[in-house]
Formats: C-alpha cells, sequence, structure tokens
C-alpha cells in the first residue's frame, strides 16, 4: 500500500509538471462543449430556390409567393432558363430548382393535372429529402385553396370526419436539440481526453525505458497500472464537474435527476474507459501507435454511440457493436439521469454493464501488462 | 540530388517498419467507410412505441393495424396508465405512446370528430419528432381513406428529380466528408510527430549539421507522407466506388491535383504543430484530439454550416478540410471542372503558403 | 567459505528454436565486482533478465540472494539495485523527487530517504540541480545518480547493464571509484562491459560467445591462460570463433 503512495505521488507530480497538457485537459473540452452544440443543428431551414417560371401569370405569381410565405425556403433568384438556374446547384447556392411550364392556368383547367418539376441538389441526402417533402406539403395546401377547387366543395367538407391529432413531448416541450446533443456532448469530450490521453501514458515510459527500472523493482503489477488510473480518473471527474457546471451555465440544463447517480455512474464509466486507454498503452510500442490505435476505436466509438444517431435505428451487427463499446451505455445513461430524472433503478442494468466493462478491460490491461516474458 | 534520394529513403523506412500504424491508417478510412456507409442513419427505424387504445373498436384497431404494418415501431398494445408513461420513458427503451380515448370510435361515427393523443420522450428531440411526424401521417392518411371524397379535381403535382444522384444513395454526401476527415488527421499527427520525434531524441541535430538544407531535410520528410496519404486518398476511393456505388463524375486527375494541394496544406499544419511543440505527447494530443471534434463539425458534412451561428461560419473558413469538402462534392460528385472549384483552390493554396511560411520562419529561428 | 549470492547452474534461455542462453553455470561472491563480457547479441542481456527476475529461464537452476528465479522473484526484485546504458530516470521529475520515488518503491522509509538523500546530494556535488529536472543533467551526471539511485536502498546486488555507454574517460574513472565503495560496503555489482579496460578493474569476468560462457577467472589468470597481454586480446581470441554476428 505504501509503495502505491509513492507511484501516486510521482504520478501527479508527473501531470502537474506538464502544463500545456494539463491545460489541455481542461480547456479543451471546456472550450468546445460551449461552442459544438450550438454549431450542431440538424433542423434543416432555409432551403434555397431558384424559380424558372414560364407561365408569368397571376396564377404562377401566387404559387411562387405562397411557397416563400411557409418559412422553409428562401429565394435565391427567378432565372428566366433551367439551364442558367442549374448553375446555382452546381456552384451550390441553390439547393433546388423549380420549373413552372407555360400555360399553367390553362393546363390546369382543361387536364386537371400540371405537372411541376422540381430538380433537387441530391447529394446531401436529408436536405434534400426534406426540401422535397415540405415542398410537396406546401403544394398540397395550394391545391387545396386553389379557386376552382373550393367550388361546391364546401356541403361535403362539414361531413368528412377530422381525427384531432395533439402532439406533446415530455421533458423537452419544445423538442429543442440542444437538450439532447449537450450531455452527449460533455461525454464524449470527457471520453477523448480519458482515452488518449491514458492511451499515451505507459507507452511514453516504455520509448524512454523507465519502464525497465520499475520492472525490476518490487512493484506489483496492479500497483502500477492503479497509480496510472487514479490520478487521471481524479481528472475526468473534475473535468466531468466543470462540463457539468457548463452545461447548468450556458445551456441552462440541469440534471432532472439524483447527481449522486450521476456521479457514482461516471466513476465507474471513467475506471473502464482509462482501463481501455491504458490497455492500448501496454499493447503500442510508440506513442505515434498508441495515439493512432486510440483514434480508431475513439472514432468508432463516436460514431456508434448514438450520439449523433440513434443506436436503435442501426442494423443488427453494428447495435451489437454500440453495445460492446462502453461509451453508448454512458451516452444513454447520462441523457437519461439529466433530461429524464431517471433513478437507479432504472439504470440498474447499464450500471452492471459498466462494471463487467471495468473489471474486464482493467483486468485486460493489468494481464497485459506483464513484467515478466 | 542523390543526397536528398537518400534522405527520403531513410524517412520511407521510418513510415514503413511500424507495420502496426500502417495497418491503423488504412484501418481508420475503411471503417469510417462501412460505418457512414451501412451502420448509421439518420432515419428512425423500429422506435418502441405503445398504442393504448382504450375504445378498442374497428377504427382504433384500422388505425392500429396501418401503424403496425410500418416498418418505423415496434408496436406493443398495452392499457397504460397515463401516470405510468413518464416511469416508463425514465426506464429508456419507449419512446411514444399512442392513447386513444375510449369513446374514440363513437365520437367519430356520431360527432364526425375524435381526438387521439401522441406523447413523446422528447429527451431525444429528433427522434420525437420524427416520430411524431410519421404518426400523424398515418393518422391523417386513415382519415382522408375513411372521408367520402379523397383527391381534388384539380391538382398541381410535383415531379421531382434527383439531380446527381438519381438512385437517391446516401452515402454521396459523407464520402467527401470522410476523405476530409482522414487526411487532415493523418497527415497532421504523423507530420507534427516526425519532426518532435526527431527533435526529442536528438537526431534531428544530427541532420541540421548535416551538409544538407534544412528545407531539404523537411522536404525528405514530407514524402513519405505524401505517399502514403496518396494511396489512402486512393484506398477510399476505391472503397467508395465498389462498396458504395458512388461513382466519381468529374476528373480523376483534377481530384488528384486537388487531393494532392490539400494533404500539402496538411503536411504544411503539422510542421507548424511540430515547431510550437517540444514533445510527442503534447504534438499528437493537439493534432488528434483537439482537433478530431472541430475538424468534423466545421468541414460541414454532418451538420449544415449554413445552419450556425453567424460567428461559426466565419470561423469554419480557416478549417481547410471545409474549402477541400466543397471542392470534391463539385468535381467528384457533380462532375464539374476546375473552372466552378478554382475559388477553392486559392483558398486553400493561399492558405498552404501562410501555413508553409509560419512554420519555415519558425523551423529556421530555432536553429540559430 | 564466502558467500555465495549468486548460483547459477545450466541456466538456459530458448526463443523459440534460438538458444539465446546455453547452459551457463557460475558462482558469485559476496561483494565481488563480477564482470560479464561479450560482443552484442552474444546473451550478455538475456541472462541478466533471468537474474533480475525479469524473465523466466527454459531451464537450469539460478537463484540470486538467496532467492530461487522461478518462484521467488519478488523477493529477487526487493534486494538487487538495477541500471541500464539507457537513462532510466524519470527526465520530467527532479533529482530529489526521483531518490524519493525510488527510495520509496524499495520500501526504505520517509525519514531515511530525506537524510540518506541529502547525503547523495553532497556527495555528487549536485546540490545546485537537486530541484532541476533531471532531463537538462549532462550525460556523466546522469549515470551516476542512476547509479546512486540504484543502490539507494542497499541492495545486496545491483546489477549495471553498460552503464558507461558514451560517458567521458574521467566521469568513467568516477564512475568506477563508486563502483569500488559500493563492493567494499559490501553491495554485489555484476556488470556487463563493452570496454576492455574496465574488465581490469573486476575482480573475475566471465566471457560469453554464442550464449555459452567461454571463460572465467581473475582477469590475471584469464591474460596467462591465454598468453595474452590484455583482456582485449583474449577477448579477441574467444570473439573470434562466434558464429552470430555482432550488430
Amino acid at each position: 500500500m505504501k509503495v502505491l503512495g509513492y507511484i501516486l505521488q510521482k504520478e501527479f507530480l508527473q501531470i502537474f509538471r506538464d502544463r500545456s497538457i494539463l491545460a489541455m485537459m481542461f480547456a479543451m473540452p471546456t472550450i468546445q462543449l460551449i461552442i459544438i452544440p450550438l454549431a450542431m443543428n440538424f433542423d434543416v431551414k432555409n432551403i434555397d430556390v431558384v424559380v424558372v417560371d414560364n407561365d408569368h401569370s397571376s396564377l404562377s405569381q401566387k404559387f411562387i409567393s405562397k411557397i416563400g410565405a411557409s418559412g422553409y425556403f428562401r429565394y435565391v433568384n427567378a432565372e428566366p432558363s433551367y439551364r442558367e438556374a442549374l448553375r446555382y446547384i452546381e456552384n451550390g447556392s441553390a439547393d433546388l430548382v423549380m420549373e413552372i411550364p407555360a400555360g399553367l392556368e390553362r393546363n390546369l383547367v382543361r387536364e386537371g393535372l400540371q405537372k411541376v418539376s422540381l430538380s433537387v441538389d441530391g447529394i446531401n441526402g436529408t436536405k434534400a429529402a426534406l426540401g422535397a417533402a415540405y415542398l410537396n406539403a406546401v403544394i398540397a395546401d395550394f391545391n387545396k385553396s386553389l379557386p376552382l377547387n373550393s367550388t361546391g366543395g364546401t356541403a361535403q367538407k362539414n361531413v368528412q370526419p377530422v381525427i384531432d391529432i395533439t402532439s406533446s413531448n415530455w421533458f423537452n416541450p419544445l423538442a429543442e436539440y440542444k437538450y439532447y446533443i449537450v450531455p452527449g456532448v460533455l461525454v464524449l469530450l470527457l471520453t477523448l481526453i480519458g482515452g488518449f490521453i491514458s492511451a499515451l501514458n505507459i507507452v511514453k515510459e516504455k520509448e524512454s525505458g523507465t519502464i525497465e527500472q520499475i520492472n525490476v523493482s518490487p512493484v506489483k503489477k496492479w500497483e502500477f497500472i492503479v497509480g496510472k488510473l487514479v490520478p487521471f480518473w481524479v481528472i475526468a471527474m473534475i473535468v466531468f464537474s466543470i462540463g457539468l457546471a457548463v452545461t447548468r451555465l450556458v445551456y441552462g440544463i440541469s440534471p432532472q435527476g439524483n447527481i449522486g447517480v450521476l456521479y457514482l455512474f461516471a466513476a465507474v464509466y471513467l475506471i473502464a474507459l482509462l482501463g481501455f486507454g491504458l490497455l492500448i498503452s501496454t499493447y503500442s510500442n510508440n506513442q505515434l501507435q498508441a495515439m493512432f490505435i486510440a483514434y480508431f476505436f475513439m472514432m468508432i466509438f463516436m460514431l456508434m454511440s448514438g450520439l449523433f444517431t440513434s443506436v436503435e435505428s442501426m442494423p443488427a451487427w453494428a447495435k451489437m457493436i454500440a453495445n460492446l463499446t462502453p461509451i453508448t451505455h454512458f451516452i444513454k445513461v447520462v441523457r437519461m439521469i439529466v433530461l429524464k430524472g431517471s433513478g437507479f433503478a432504472d439504470i440498474r442494468l447499464e450500471f452492471f454493464y459498466m462494471i463487467l466493462f471495468a473489471i474486464a478491460l482493467n483486468g485486460w490491461a493489468i494481464w497485459n501488462y506483464r513484467k515478466t516474458s | 540530388m542523390k543526397q536528398l534520394l537518400v534522405f527520403i529513403r531513410k524517412e520511407f523506412y521510418h513510415v514503413f517498419r511500424d507495420r502496426r500504424t500502417l495497418l491503423i491508417m488504412f484501418g481508420i478510412p475503411i471503417a469510417q467507410i462501412l460505418l457512414f456507409g451501412f451502420a448509421l442513419t439518420s432515419d428512425v427505424k423500429n422506435a418502441e412505441i405503445i398504442i393504448a387504445d382504450h375504445a378498442q373498436d374497428i377504427n382504433t384497431g384500422q388505425i392500429t393495424a396501418k401503424i403496425k404494418a410500418s416498418t418505423y415501431f415496434l408496436v406493443k398494445e398495452a392499457n397504460i396508465n397515463t401516470n405510468d408513461i413518464e416511469a416508463a420513458f425514465k426506464k429508456g427503451g419507449l419512446k411514444c405512446v399512442v392513447i386513444f380515448p375510449s369513446r374514440f370510435g363513437a365520437d367519430l361515427l356520431h360527432n364526425g370528430k375524435a381526438q387521439v393523443q401522441i406523447i413523446a420522450d422528447g429527451s431525444d428531440p429528433n427522434t420525437a419528432k420524427t416520430l411524431t411526424n410519421y404518426l400523424t401521417a398515418i393518422i391523417t392518411d386513415y382519415q382522408l381513406q375513411i372521408s367520402a371524397a379523397t383527391a381534388l379535381p384539380y391538382s398541381i403535382v410535383p415531379e421531382t428529380r434527383m439531380l446527381y444522384n438519381e438512385n437517391a444513395n446516401g452515402s454521396l454526401n459523407f464520402v467527401p466528408g470522410v476523405l476530409a476527415l482522414v487526411l487532415m488527421i493523418v497527415c497532421t499527427a504523423l507530420t507534427s510527430v516526425a519532426v518532435v520525434r526527431e527533435k526529442e531524441s536528438g537526431t534531428m541535430e544530427i541532420l541540421l549539421v548535416s551538409p544538407f538544407k534544412p528545407v531539404m531535410v523537411l522536404i525528405a520528410k514530407a514524402i513519405p507522407f505524401l505517399a502514403l496519404s496518396i494511396a489512402i486518398f486512393t484506398l477510399i476511393l476505391l472503397l467508395s466506388v465498389y462498396v458504395l456505388d458512388v461513382p466519381i463524375k468529374g476528373s480523376i486527375s483534377l481530384l488528384y491535383i486537388e487531393s494532392i494541394l490539400f494533404i500539402i496544406t496538411c503536411l504544411s499544419l503539422g510542421l507548424l504543430i511540430s515547431n510550437t511543440t517540444n514533445s510527442q505527447q503534447t504534438a499528437l494530443l493537439l493534432s488528434m484530439m483537439g482537433m478530431m471534434m472541430p475538424t468534423l463539425i466545421f468541414t460541414g458534412f454532418m451538420f449544415p454550416l449554413e445552419n450556425m451561428p453567424r460567428i461559426f461560419q466565419v470561423i469554419s473558413n480557416i478549417v481547410p478540410a471545409r474549402w477541400y469538402f466543397l471542392i470534391v462534392k463539385a468535381v467528384m460528385l457533380k462532375g464539374l471542372g476546375f473552372e466552378y472549384v478554382w475559388k477553392e483552390t486559392l483558398v486553400l493554396a493561399g492558405m498552404t503558403a501562410v501555413l508553409l511560411a509560419i512554420a519555415l520562419k519558425n523551423f529556421k529561428t530555432r536553429l540559430s | 567459505m564466502e558467500e555465495k549470492v549468486i548460483i547459477c547452474k545450466n541456466l538456459t534461455k530458448k526463443f523459440g528454436d534460438f538458444v539465446a542462453v546455453d547452459n551457463i553455470s557460475f558462482e558469485v561472491n559476496k561483494g565481488e565486482i563480477f564482470g560479464f563480457l561479450g560482443a552484442n547479441g552474444a546473451g550478455k542481456t538475456t541472462a541478466m533478465r533471468m537474474l533480475c527476475g525479469l524473465s523466466f529461464p527454459t531451464s537450469g537452476e539460478a537463484a540470486v540472494a538467496g532467492f530461487n528465479v522461478y518462484r521467488q522473484q519478488q523477493m529477487i526484485k526487493r534486494n538487487i539495485g538495477y541500471m541500464s546504458q539507457k537513462f532510466s530516470l524519470y527526465e520530467d521529475l527532479t533529482v530529489l523527487e526521483n531518490i524519493r520515488f525510488y527510495g520509496g518503491v524499495y520500501g526504505v522509509p520517509g525519514e531515511i530517504i530525506k537524510s540518506r538523500s541529502i547525503e547523495l546530494v553532497e556527495k555528487l556535488g549536485l546540490q545546485q540541480e537537486a530541484g532541476k529536472k533531471t532531463g537538462g543533467l549532462p550525460l556523466g551526471w546522469k549515470q551516476k545518480l542512476a547509479f546512486s539511485v540504484a543502490i539507494f536502498h542497499q541492495p545486496k546486488i545491483v546489477f549495471l547493464d553498460e552503464p558507461t555507454g558514451g560517458v567521458d574517460p574521467v566521469t568513467r574513472r568516477q564512475f568506477w571509484d563508486m563502483i569500488y565503495e559500493a563492493a567494499a560496503s559490501g553491495i554485489t555489482v555484476f556488470v556487463t562491459t563493452h570496454y576492455m579496460d574496465e574488465a581490469e578493474y573486476c575482480n573475475r569476468i566471465t566471457i560469453m560467445v554464442d550464449g555459452r560462457i567461454e571463460a572465467l577467472d581473475t582477469p590475471r589468470q584469464l591474460k596467462a591462460q591465454f598468453g595474452a597481454n590484455s583482456i582485449e586480446d583474449v577477448f579477441y581470441q574467444l570473439a573470434r570463433g562466434a558464429k552470430r554476428s555482432a550488430d
């Protein structure tokens, strides 16, 4: 036990000696947590439209102004020909070209149907699909208000059954994205810090040769690993607390649930995460290697964690990978506790998983850090 | 010239000796392409919902059947009490509850008006919104179905055409994004470490006392990374064409030239980082941990830049990946020529010149 | 009868088909300076690693400080000191911090660490540098400090793996003075070296060629036995037949 004390003392000394890294550990997550959620906005608004009006009638004018009034679209320009309008899409300043054919009203009366062509920039799939969907809705609405349709339809309308749908979003009545993303980003940043820094640690001693000196000393494997783990754990818990403070002060999100449960879970999660970093470290021969391996996994963690897209919608194989990454569970639990006020009973299973992760990863790290070959 | 070749060969050895790092460097883009292409979807599928049907009549039965037929939902029928909904949401899993009041069918028949309530777990607002929209659409559709007159006699019908992407391939947007991300990280980190490592081990001094210009030392260091980056770039292109079915519409040679320019930009950035730090650890943390999120965000391929606050849009201009992303999108996906991307190219070239100038200036002053 | 602190019988280490250490046997007496010579790749370091408890022998017997190398590695580690050619103190810690850390790791009581480190710093003439990071010290001082740290907990045996590599002749001389002093205080010194002149300073030396011990005796007797003027000559006579090339 006394030996562990000396190891801890040494590790803390080394961490506090390197001011630039210490500053990075605290400043990076704080600054990024303030900035990044503001930049993450999935909402599609302001779809840029170029209109080619070949009709120039009062109906086409009405039609165009109806689209403009919907609030989703922004006029870039009106162009006389489709070719010229297409240039806006090519250089990226428009998402959609709408071409109204000549004789709009005449055809409508004669055929009962008039096609309007929409050309959508298909590269950004989400935006294209949403833009077309919005436009379809606006057009459907416009059809209803057509003077042609409103004649004689009034009698029928009263008989039509109406289903009145009321919808509500609990825990987040305005369905604001920030409530979802801020806790997730907090977890991600914490993970980046913990994962990268711990991954670099043991390999640094390997490179400098100091690990040999430790290996011939009576320091035991677990003492060495625990000595590495504890200082980073303490720092990460402080970073987590700062993150929670930022979440509250900047975004006005304070945990609905028990903060003790939140910290308990974070404590176990960090042990698992740091164990993972140290595991990478024991497998690497140099810092560059450790960093790239860590990056590889951090990237998978980030993409699979459900931070950006929901885990439930993934195919089965991907869901399995997601469930095998500790961060997925932590993001889920943080969101549950912070946003919904879930209690310990609700996250018991996740907590159990996390303990398993912590034991498995650290056990593996200790086992792999062999003093004897 | 012969000396330069000797140097370059030495640097190649350094890069290719470490097989594991090499493997990871090729593994990163492969994993990213596969995950983006096959695992990640912004669609909602198999969302757990509960239909609490207090009416149990023909109408609610028909609506429930319609909802069940959709792949979006995993429907559970249960007479959940309003008071229990919160507890169920807190447990996780459940995303949404649809409640039909007990007189749903009767109200619809006699009053011509019935109510249905949708309660979504707003802690995941995207899913909540999407589910509410889907459910609303299904119910509205049902309403139209049961009303006597459906189609309007006169209507304007939109005919939608997806430009550049006839098959609505969802992989298109992120291929340029992955390219930008991977090249940026790989080049910057490798370069910054290569120089710092020599500083740490003291071999930099040996190189510098050799009858070789410092600039040549840097060029020799950069060439293997350039070769490696081009190989990674080629791999991503092959993957996107053959695995994701994303065709290359424009000129391949233009694409390569632009990519080489971007790689040089990243190498210069790495050089600058290596000049300002003294340990591999700091250099790596800066170039990998520090830049991971900003590159992802400000490149604009996951989150649209135009939605961001004004100041971030301004900031994003200094992120080289952002310009490269635009270029690749235009050349590779839209098949446009140089006349459409000369501005972006100029910006990248300008950035490279500035970065390189600062890095070289620092490099020289450190020597004297 | 002198006390034997290292007893080594038929010790062998194989890596696959490669026999790194081939059936070596020797004994080292207490307080002796025991030199281990050999070309690179001769198996010196592998042999030393087994004795330090860093790796298990494939076969054979060995006891270090009375403890078995198979079963009592932890006890061996408590009773030895180790120093390698590569500076293995923490460069980002100060002189005193390094001393305190290694002292603590070997279970030296805090009070004794304090008093002994003050003595040590004075002896090395490092008073000015005691609070500075070791990374900035000249190589010669680094090696002297590393040796002092290796014997700080007064081990029974200290293993030195090419301790004077890259050090200037004056410092090397001072370094050997420190080794003599340690030996005089009862610490057994097990040292590998490349420098043949250093071999002359040892009480006894062994010369390893291709994993085997080809010679073991006092420097004087070896020279007589091989009819050579210097250990260097002896070494060349033996090493000429080596199959493993030095790298």
